[in-house]
């Protein structure tokens, strides 16, 4: 596991050490390539039809949702719309209907918000105060519940949803946000203290004796030191957070209500339902709708994101 | 915090560290009841004949004999390994070509990652109802190459129950190759240039160099994707949902929706339980092993 980690600091390194390699080398490297080489022709050819690939879809997303039904039924998926129209977005976002609602995706989306942004806090704040102790403050038996926790990212969530909705039944929150948040605080802690336990075994430990030989505390000397010297892993961790809760539908299925269903569930819903006649291009808005939020995330972040979700892909 | 108990010695040997023991108590929690504690106990459950509630009535392996002779359960198996063999080659071969080729010192890099990037920052559920989409018959790539003339061209693998699951294949390839592509190219950025001016002194074409050389320098990288993708294959059940839910019939069921839907809509929890416990098995097959190679055998790393 620890290589995952160690692994996604080569992601990080290597890149840029190529790049500056490539700009020190500059005229003196080797003789430079003739820019239309059949070489070239094809490395390039290849990567155009592959990015075309990749984006196509998205393409059709954005296009279907432009158009009106009868120029769904009429024409074919890869033209662009003759008459753009926006009425399936503001159908898709107010008045799509799930089973007897009638609000449209706008409730989904706050309640992945109401889910999100408190999961993300929580969690986080957890795992870097655990991820602390196990770098700075090591204690008997804390390796092995660790090591368990690690393990226990590995195990399908089927096997342990039941014990689970017993326990928040027993407290009464199942069912509700509250509950749903402690989920996904749970199955974030294991990546997450594996992230921040790594980052702060790597900062200097002369740091942290300093601090103690000055008389600071556990608390002190994570809020005046670990706190500002590691934001950039925060940003890591809430990129992995935001993306992946929001990006979530087994937990919000089993552990919230109807009313409380996040946007991926009720999404499912407004696409899967079987009554009415099939809107594509209501469907295809709200699809976009809901991708929206990741992949804004995922265009703002660069970088930091496929760090964050080479650490996350553990969590499968 | 049973771990703590034993420690004698000197009096205060408890409150040493105090702090950093009430920061753990979430860790420990998480760790010792709800994974180690709610595994066993989904076990031992899936012994019993629970069906509404779960119930200590136990009866043997009464729900396994059930499970094996589910005909659901079995194209769920069946599909779980067409998907997961193939998707492993798949995205392997695939991620590692793309990754060769970035690795060229071409132009536009970052576009090229971005955009083949972004398709793992969506949900399984958007990326499954945008391939319902694009692979329905009647609007889809079928009708747009009929369109075009080829009146009898026919591609609907989402409506054809013999190769269903191969259409789910196609959405989760889309999905999940643009991030082996990003940690093979991490990998082959790990491999130091000295290694391929040697190649190219000695004459070596670069498909063998790739091949025989720098593939089995980068076994741990290939190791750590292949566990990735493997306990991510085992999961499968958000695409499957928003795909086809299973259809059609429930000839693209998967084991994880089996597991949810005996223990949430079928009412049969002893059932869901044998079911999970069997994906538990699955991936500790594919994990002891790793593990064993990897944090045992002394230390020795690649």
């Amino acid at each position: 596991m620890s290589d995952i980690v160690a692994f996604n600091s080569v992601a990080e390194e290597a890149a840029p050490k190529a790049q500056a390699q490539r700009v020190l080398a500059g005229p003196r490297g080797a003789k430079p390539r003739r820019a239309l080489s059949g070489r070239n022709i094809m490395i390039y050819g290849t990567l155009v039809v592959v990015a075309l690939y990749y984006l196509l879809p998205l393409y059709v997303m954005v296009m279907t949702s432009l158009k009106g039904m009868p120029e769904i039924r009429l024409g074919n998926i890869f033209a662009p719309p003759v008459e753009i129209t926006f009425e399936p977005w503001v159908k898709a976002w107010a008045s799509a209907c799930t089973g007897l609602n009638c609000d449209g995706l706008s409730r989904g989306f706050w309640n992945s918000v109401r889910i999100t942004v408190p999961s993300t806090l929580v969690s986080i704040a957890i795992a870097s105060v655990n991820g602390y102790a196990l770098a700075n403050w090591r204690f008997k038996g804390a390796e092995l519940f660790f090591t368990i926790l690690i393990v226990g990212a590995f195990i399908p969530y089927q096997v342990m949803i039941y014990p689970i909705v017993i326990v928040l039944r027993e407290m009464g929150i199942y069912g509700t946000l509250t509950g749903l948040i402690i989920v996904h605080t749970i199955f974030g802690m294991p990546i997450l203290t594996l992230l921040f336990r790594n980052y702060f075994a790597g900062l200097p430990e002369e740091l942290f004796k300093a601090a103690r030989v000055d008389g600071a505390g556990f608390w002190t000397i994570y809020f005046k030191i670990m706190l500002p010297m590691s934001l950039p892993i925060f940003v890591v961790a809430m990129i992995l957070q935001v993306t992946g809760i929001w990006n979530d539908f087994l937990f919000g299925v089993v552990f919230t209500r109807p009313e409380y269903y996040p946007m991926t569930v009720q999404l499912n819903n407004i696409v899967n339902s079987v009554q009415g006649v099939k809107e594509y291009n209501v469907n295809m808005a709200a699809t976009i709708l809901t991708g929206a939020v990741p992949l804004f995330v995922y265009f703002v972040s660069g970088r930091l994101f496929v760090r964050g979700i080479a650490a996350g892909a553990v969590k499968g | 915090m049973a771990g703590h108990t034993q420690s004698s010695g000197r009096p205060n040997q408890w409150l040493r560290n105090l702090n950093a023991k009430i920061a753990s108590v979430p860790m420990i929690l998480t760790a010792v009841v709800i994974f180690l504690g709610g595994t066993i106990w989904t076990v031992v459950y899936s012994f019993t004949n629970s069906k509404l509630l779960p119930r200590l009535t136990f009866v043997g392996f009464d729900q396994y004999e059930r499970l094996w002779d589910a005909p659901r359960w079995l194209v769920s198996v069946q599909n779980l390994a067409i998907y997961g063999i193939f998707s492993l080659i798949f995205s392997l071969v695939i991620g590692f070509v793309l990754a060769a080729l970035m690795d060229q010192k071409i132009r536009f890099e970052n576009t090229f990652r971005t955009i083949m990037l972004y398709p793992f920052a969506l949900s399984f559920i958007v990326t499954g109802l945008v391939w319902q989409w694009l692979l329905n018959p009647e609007f889809g790539i079928q009708s747009v190459v009929r369109s075009l003339g080829w009146e009898t061209f026919t591609f609907d693998p989402l409506y054809n129950a013999d190769i269903v699951i191969y259409g789910i294949l196609i959405a989760a390839l889309w999905q999940g190759t643009g991030l082996v592509m990003c940690l093979m190219l991490a990998g082959l950025r790990g491999i130091d240039e000295d290694i391929w001016k040697a190649a190219r002194v000695d004459g070596i074409p670069m498909w063998k160099t790739y091949i025989f050389v720098i593939i089995p320098m980068m076994r741990g990288v290939f190791i750590t994707t292949l566990v990735i993708i493997a306990s991510g294959i085992v999961k499968v059940y958000d695409l499957v949902v928003a795909q086809t839910s299973g259809g059609p019939g429930i000839a693209s069921e998967v084991p994880a929706k089996y597991v949810y839907d005996y223990m949430f809509q079928a009412q049969n929890l002893g059932q869901g339980f044998a079911a999970s416990t069997m994906m538990l098995i699955t991936v500790a097959i594919i994990i002891v092993p790793w593990a064993y190679l990897e944090f045992g055998g002394g230390r020795k790393r690649v």
